[in-house]
C-alpha cells in the first residue's frame, strides 16, 4: 500500500495553534491594511471602461504604440502585454461624451501605424453603471453565500462549529484578495467566480474534518475536546492532502494552459486552496474550541445518525 | 441502473465528437417565403457553381445548406444572395454535424458561448426616464384638449418634479376639473395641491400605470431589436431582456460592431398617406403617375399610388395594440396624442370612404460603406396595410378588415414606428473568432493535462480501486457533457470548461474519503467486506455535507453571475451532481460486481 503520509500517533496539531493563529491574524490584518492603503486593482468589470486586445504579426515595443496613442479621447490608455510579446491590451477608462467605439477606432487606428496587419481580437466595454452593480452583486454574492453557509452548518452541526468554519471563510477570502491587493493582481469578475469556489472548496475542507470531529466526540467519551480535534485532524490528513494534491494539479494545469483569459481566475483558487487548506485546519478548528465546544454539543444531532451507524460506534 | 444512467449521459454526450459543419442559412424577410422551390433554387445554383452540399434541409421557414468547408461556405453565401435578391436574408452559420437519427432522439452537441464562438455581446439599456417623460407629455396635451373640450377654465398645466400640475384661477373650476379628469384617467392619481390662493391639481401616474409604461417601452424595444438582428441575417442570435429595463443581444460570429450597433439603432417611422384612387393603375406599373403622388410597393405584394402629402407622422402615435371589435374581429386600435388626433380628425373628415394607406419607413444596412466608413444606409419604404375611412377619426380609431395575424404584425410595426424610448449600450463584448477557438484549445489542454495526471495518481496511489475511481471520473465527465448537451438552455463558455476541470479535482475527493476510510477500517482489523461497507458507510454523509455546501455557493454564484459566471456555475452545479453519483454510487457498484459477496483476504487499494 502506497502511502503519502503514515501517521501512526495522533499528531498534536493543535500545540501549534496559538503560533498559527497569530500569524492567520497578522495575515488577515496585513491584507486589510493594504486593501485599505493600496486597494484592489479592480478590473473592467467593476469599473467600467474599454478594453481592447489585439495581435500584431511580430512582438512589438509597447513604447512604440504607447506613443501613437495620444488623441485625447485615449487619455490615460494603460497599454501591457497579453499572454505573449505579439499580444497587446490596452485599457480605456471611460470618458465623459466620448463613445466607446469612437475609443475603440482610434486604438486601432493607431495600431495600424506600427503593424498594419494588426487584428483585433478581443473588445469589452462595460458602463460605468453597470461595473457598479456588478461590484455591488459580486460582494453582495460573497456575504450571501457566507450567511447561507453559516445557516446549512449550523443546522447540521453546531453553532460553535458553523462560527469556526464561516470564520475560516471570511479569512481565506480577505487573504485571498490581501494577495490581489499586495501585487496589484487585477480583479475581475472571473476572479471573483474564482472567490466563491475558494469559498466552497475550503469549506469543504472544513466539513470533512467536523464529520470526524463530530463522530469522535462520540467515539471517545473519554478524551478531552483537544485532544479529539487533534486525532480527528490526523485521521483527515492523508485525504486532505491527496485531495489538495488532485485540486492543485488540475488548478496548475489551468493556470499554464487555460490561457489569459483565465488566468485571474486560477491564480485566485490557487492561492484559494493553500489558504482554505490550513485555514480549515487550524482557524476553523481552533475557534470552535476555544468557543467551548465539547461532546454534549454534539449529542442531539447525532440521535439520528446513531441508529444508522450502530456497529461502526463499537469499536 | 447505474449503467443505465452513465448510458444515457453518454448517448447525450456523443453528438459532440461530430464537430460541426460550414453552413449557409436562407431565412424569409419581408412577405416572401422559403418553400421547396427555393431550396431547389438554392442547390442548383450552388451545383452551377461546383459547390458539393453535404445536406440541404428546409425546417421552420428557413433553409440550411451545408457545405464543405469554409471557402466553399463564404463562395456559397455570395451566389445566394446575390440571385435570390433582398426578400432574403443570408448568413453564415455553422451547424452540428449530428447524424439525424441521433438528432431526431433529441441528440444535440453543447452550445458554445460566445468567448469560445466568437460574436458580440450587448447589453443594451432602455431610457426610461424619456418613455415616462414622453407619455407623461402626452397626458398634458390629453388634459388641455379635455378641459377645453368640457369649458372648464384652467391657468396652466405643466410637468414639475413629481409629476402633472394644473393650475386654476377658483376652486369651483379645480373641483370640477378634479372630478371630470379623474374620471376619464384612471391611470393618473390626482390630489388638490393648492397653497392659499394658487388652486392647483397635481396629477401623479399611478404606480400600475409606471409599470405598463416600463414594461411596454422594453417589449417595445425588445420586439424592435428583434426584428433588426434578424435583418442583420445573424445564424441563432440571441435577444432576452433582463430585469426591468435590460435587454441582452447576442450576436455570434459577427465581429463587425459599427456595423451592428447602426443597424441595432437605426430608426423606422411611420407614416399615413391618402390612396391616390383616381391614378391609373395601369400607368402606375410604368411608374408613370401625376405630381402629386407616387407608386409605392406593398408589403404583400403589388403596388399602390398614394399621395405624396404626409397625412400624419408616426411620432404622435402614442400607443397601438391588436384587439377585437364587438364581432370579435381582430381589429388594431391606435392612439394618438392630442395634436396628431386634431390633425387627423380635419383630414379624415373630408375623406370619408376613401382609403388610407399606412406606409412603414425604414432604413436598412445596404451591405455598402460611405467614404468615411460609416454603414449605407438604405430607406425601405413599403405600405403595410390599407384601410378605408369610415368615419371622422379622432385620438383613438381602429383600423379593420386584418386577420389575427396581421392585426398582431401591424400592431408591433406600428409601435416599432415610434420608439417610444431610446436605448443605449451599456455593455460590449467583442471576441475575435481565433480568440475563441483558442480559448478552447487552452480549455482542453488544460483538461487533458490536469485530467492525465490525476488518474495517473489515482492508478498508482490506489491501485486496482484508483482504477475504479478513475472509471468513475471518465465517467463524470461524460456525464456533465452529457447533461449539459441536454439541457436546453445550458451554455458552454470559458470559464465552464475551467468549471470541469476543477470538476475532475474535486471529484476524485469522494473517493479519496471512501478509500481512505477503507484502508483506516483495513488497519483497524475489519475484514475486507465489512471495511468496504464501513468506508462506503461512513464517507457518505461527509461527502453529502461538503458536496451540498459547494452546490450552494455554486448556486449563488449562478444567481448573481452574468454570462461567462453564469456558464462556470451551471458545469460545476452539474458536476457536482454528477460526481456524487459516480463517486459513490458508480463505484460501489463496480466495487460489489468485483468483490461482493466473495471471501477476500486482501484488497487493492
Amino acid at each position: 500500500m502506497l502511502e503519502i503520509l503514515s501517521l501512526k500517533n495522533t499528531v498534536n496539531f493543535l500545540r501549534h495553534a496559538l503560533p498559527i493563529s497569530i500569524m492567520s491574524a497578522v495575515l488577515v490584518l496585513g491584507s486589510l491594511v493594504s486593501m485599505a492603503t493600496k486597494g484592489i486593482n479592480w478590473g473592467l468589470d467593476f469599473t467600467g471602461g474599454t478594453v481592447v486586445e489585439m495581435e500584431f504579426t511580430q512582438p512589438v515595443d509597447l513604447n512604440v504604440l504607447r506613443v501613437q496613442l495620444t488623441t485625447p479621447e485615449l487619455d490615460g490608455a494603460v497599454v501591457q502585454n497579453f499572454g505573449s510579446s505579439r499580444d497587446v491590451l490596452v485599457r480605456l477608462s471611460v470618458k465623459e461624451g466620448v463613445k466607446s467605439d469612437v475609443q475603440v477606432k482610434s486604438v486601432m487606428e493607431a495600431a495600424q501605424k506600427v503593424d498594419p496587419q494588426v487584428q483585433q481580437k478581443r473588445v469589452e466595454f462595460v458602463g460605468p453603471q453597470v461595473g457598479k452593480e456588478l461590484a455591488e452583486q459580486g460582494g453582495l454574492a460573497v456575504l450571501v453565500a457566507l450567511i447561507c453557509i453559516m445557516i446549512y452548518v449550523s443546522f447540521r452541526f453546531e453553532w460553535r462549529l458553523a462560527f469556526g468554519s464561516v470564520a475560516a471563510l471570511a479569512h481565506d477570502v480577505i487573504v485571498t484578495l490581501g494577495v490581489f491587493s499586495v501585487f496589484q493582481l487585477e480583479f475581475d469578475l472571473t476572479v471573483l467566480a474564482g472567490l466563491l469556489t475558494v469559498v466552497g472548496y475550503s469549506l469543504n475542507d472544513t466539513i470533512v474534518v467536523f464529520d470526524r470531529i463530530r463522530e469522535n466526540f462520540l467515539k471517545m467519551r473519554k478524551s478531552d475536546p483537544e485532544e479529539v480535534v487533534n486525532v480527528s485532524i490526523t485521521q483527515t490528513m492523508s485525504r486532505t492532502i491527496i485531495t489538495t494534491g488532485t485540486t492543485l494539479v488540475v488548478v496548475i494545469a489551468l493556470f499554464l494552459k487555460g490561457g489569459t483569459m483565465i488566468h485571474g481566475f486560477a491564480t485566485a483558487l490557487l492561492m484559494g486552496i493553500f489558504v482554505g487548506t490550513y485555514s480549515s485546519i487550524y482557524v476553523a478548528s481552533f475557534l470552535a474550541i476555544k468557543l467551548g465546544i465539547n461532546r454534549e454539543h454534539m449529542m442531539p444531532v447525532e440521535i439520528e445518525k446513531e441508529g444508522a451507524d450502530q456497529p461502526a460506534m463499537m469499536p | 441502473m447505474v449503467v443505465l444512467v452513465i448510458a444515457i449521459g453518454c448517448f447525450y454526450a456523443v453528438p459532440n465528437l461530430f464537430g460541426e459543419d460550414h453552413a449557409v442559412q436562407v431565412v424569409a424577410t419581408r412577405g416572401a417565403e422559403v418553400t421547396a422551390s427555393t431550396q431547389a433554387r438554392v442547390n442548383e445554383l450552388l451545383a452551377s457553381k461546383g459547390i458539393a452540399v453535404k445536406r440541404s434541409e428546409l425546417e421552420k421557414g428557413q433553409l440550411l445548406v451545408r457545405v464543405q468547408n469554409a471557402d466553399q461556405q463564404l463562395l456559397a453565401k455570395e451566389v445566394i444572395a446575390e440571385n435570390l435578391g433582398d426578400k432574403f436574408t443570408v448568413a453564415l452559420n455553422l451547424a452540428p454535424a449530428t447524424p439525424k437519427w441521433l438528432e431526431s432522439m433529441g441528440g444535440s452537441p453543447m452550445k458554445l458561448g460566445l468567448d469560445l464562438r466568437g460574436g458580440v455581446h450587448f447589453l443594451m439599456e432602455v431610457d426610461m426616464g424619456e418613455a415616462i417623460r414622453k407619455m407623461e407629455e402626452a397626458k398634458i396635451a390629453d388634459f388641455r384638449a379635455q378641459l377645453r373640450e368640457e369649458k372648464i377654465r384652467y391657468a396652466g398645466i405643466r410637468s414639475n418634479a413629481n409629476g402633472i400640475e394644473v393650475k386654476f384661477r377658483d376652486a369651483e373650476s379645480l373641483a370640477s376639473a378634479e372630478r371630470f379628469l379623474k374620471s376619464r384617467s384612471n391611470d393618473m392619481v390626482f390630489s388638490d395641491a393648492s397653497r392659499g390662493e394658487d388652486f392647483a391639481l397635481q396629477a401623479v401616474m399611478s404606480e400600475t400605470y409606471l409599470k405598463q409604461i416600463k414594461e411596454e417601452a422594453l417589449q417595445q424595444n425588445i420586439t424592435t431589436i428583434r426584428n433588426r438582428v434578424n435583418e442583420l441575417g445573424v445564424a441563432e442570435p440571441v435577444v432576452q431582456r433582463q430585469g426591468a429595463e435590460r435587454i441582452i443581444v447576442e450576436l455570434p460570429g459577427v465581429q463587425d460592431t459599427a456595423r451592428a450597433k447602426e443597424i441595432l439603432g437605426a430608426t423606422a417611422s411611420i407614416e399615413f398617406h391618402m390612396v391616390d384612387d383616381k391614378a391609373d393603375p395601369n400607368a402606375a406599373q410604368s411608374g408613370r403617375v401625376s405630381a402629386g403622388s407616387e407608386v409605392y410597393q406593398r408589403r404583400e405584394g403589388g403596388t399602390v399610388i398614394l399621395k405624396k402629402e404626409v397625412m400624419l407622422t408616426g411620432d404622435h402615435i402614442t400607443g397601438a395594440q391588436p384587439s377585437f371589435d364587438q364581432y370579435s374581429r381582430p381589429q388594431v386600435s391606435i392612439n394618438l396624442d392630442a395634436k396628431g388626433g386634431t390633425i387627423f380628425s380635419n383630414v379624415t373628415k373630408d375623406n370619408i370612404g376613401k382609403p388610407m394607406a399606412t406606409l412603414f419607413i425604414e432604413y436598412k444596412d445596404s451591405g455598402e460603406r460611405n467614404a468615411d466608413g460609416s454603414v449605407k444606409m438604405q430607406k425601405i419604404q413599403e405600405v403595410i396595410s390599407v384601410a378605408t375611412i369610415q368615419a371622422r377619426l379622432g385620438r383613438n380609431f381602429v383600423i379593420t378588415g386584418l386577420s389575427h395575424g396581421e392585426a398582431q404584425n401591424l400592431a408591433l410595426l406600428l409601435r416599432a414606428g415610434a420608439l417610444i424610448a431610446p436605448v443605449s449600450i451599456v455593455e460590449e463584448r467583442t471576441i475575435g473568432p481565433s480568440l475563441g477557438a483558442e480559448n478552447i484549445e487552452n480549455g482542453v489542454q488544460a483538461m487533458i493535462w490536469g485530467m492525465a495526471v490525476v488518474l495517473l495518481f489515482m492508478l498508482v496511489y490506489y491501485r486496482g480501486f484508483g482504477l475504479i475511481a478513475n472509471i468513475a471520473l471518465t465517467a463524470n465527465l461524460v456525464m456533465v457533457v452529457g447533461v449539459m448537451s441536454m439541457i436546453p438552455g445550458a451554455v458552454l463558455t470559458l470559464p465552464g470548461i475551467a468549471g470541469m476541470v476543477l470538476t475532475v479535482g474535486m471529484a476524485v475527493d469522494g473517493n479519496v474519503l471512501i478509500y481512505e476510510r477503507i484502508r483506516e477500517e483495513l488497519r483497524a482489523g475489519r475484514s475486507v467486506q465489512q471495511a468496504i461497507h464501513e468506508g462506503y458507510g461512513n464517507a457518505f454523509s461527509t461527502i453529502a455535507d461538503a458536496n451540498i455546501t459547494t452546490f450552494l455557493t455554486a448556486l449563488i454564484l449562478f444567481a448573481v453571475g452574468t454570462g461567462a459566471v453564469k456558464g462556470f456555475a451551471v458545469t460545476l452545479m452539474i458536476g457536482i451532481a454528477t460526481s456524487m453519483f459516480t463517486a459513490i454510487v458508480g463505484t460501489r457498484s463496480i466495487v460489489n460486481a468485483i468483490w461482493g459477496g466473495k471471501r477476500v483476504k486482501t484488497l487493492s487499494i
